[in-house]
């Protein structure tokens, strides 16, 4: 006996908006992918809260899942934010205006 | 309330609060120490909720490696970008999650489903990865394939990158000499 599914689900709510305010509120493009990293984080709290509660590995096999989209999308964008920040020297999205040169 | 309960409450109040912190700090490397917080108490919570296996893999991925790599990036910039503060849409973002969380909460409360107890239960590493290669190995193949082109896409970028830092040095100096030229007459 740990807690109602209902509990661990609102937790699961709490940090995913969080994660989404602070994915549209910053400025910053690396806490923009630090966001995106709490929103999974919190989507994989749901999961396995679901697979314990239905007794299917299932659930677990999908946040596997999330961990290894994750690793890829925050290693290919950080990538792309120091590759930008070398080029144009700032981190803030509406400077990238190199186009218009 | 059981033990188990107790020691729910109690992660999940570390895991909330060490996010709140992580999302509202200015500079990004005290978000990432927040968020390592965050990320050991949502190991220890799978590990309760009956996931060994992942449990130990959020603490090697997340918290290791994908932090790391994070930290890594802060320490390239070789500038803190601190100055860099919210957008000014930041009162309908807050407005926008406080909906979100509000719909969540009126739908968890009216599910009836939602008030059955978890019942304590373990499913074995073994069990796990027997359900995954029977059941999902072609997914398996395609986050392989998937790590491939992300291995060759950073490749390139960092080829990309040196080029790049050379053609910007290149323009600094013509730059430079541009200004000298026009400084000298």
């Amino acid at each position: 006996m740990i807690v109602p599914l209902g509990h661990v689900y609102l937790l699961a709510g709490v940090v995913f908006s969080m994660g989404l305010v602070c994915l549209v509120a910053r400025r910053n493009l690396i806490m923009t992918l630090v966001a995106v990293e709490v929103m999974m984080n919190g989507a994989g709290i749901a999961f396995v809260a679901a697979a314990l509660r239905w007794q299917l590995v299932g659930g677990q096999a999908f946040v596997l899942f999330i961990l290894a989209v994750a690793a890829a999308e925050v290693s290919v964008g950080l990538a792309l934010v120091v590759n930008l920040y070398r080029q144009t020297g700032s981190l803030d999205p509406d400077r990238y205006d190199i186009l218009k040169e | 309330m059981t033990l188990y309960g107790a020691v729910f409450y109690v992660l999940a109040l570390v895991i909330g609060v060490s996010t709140l912190l992580a999302v509202t700090r200015r500079q990004p490397i005290h978000a990432v120490l927040y968020l390592i917080v965050a990320f050991l108490g949502t190991a220890a919570l799978f590990y309760l909720l009956g996931a060994p296996l992942l449990a130990a893999f959020m603490v090697i991925v997340y918290a290791g490696a994908i932090m790391v790599v994070v930290l890594f990036a802060i320490m390239l910039l070789q500038r803190s970008p601190r100055e860099l503060g919210l957008l000014p849409e930041w009162g309908p973002a807050t407005l926008l999650g406080v909906v979100f969380l509000a719909v969540v909460a009126a739908m968890v409360f009216e599910d009836p489903g939602s008030g059955s107890v978890l019942r304590a239960a373990v499913a074995r590493p073994g069990n796990l990865g027997h359900f995954l290669f029977d059941r999902y190995w072609l997914a398996i193949e395609i986050v392989s394939v998937l790590f491939l082109v992300v291995l060759v896409t950073l490749i390139q970028l960092g080829k990309r990158e040196r080029e790049g830092t050379e053609k910007s040095e290149k323009r600094k100096v013509e730059h430079e000499e541009g200004k000298f030229g026009g400084e000298k007459p």
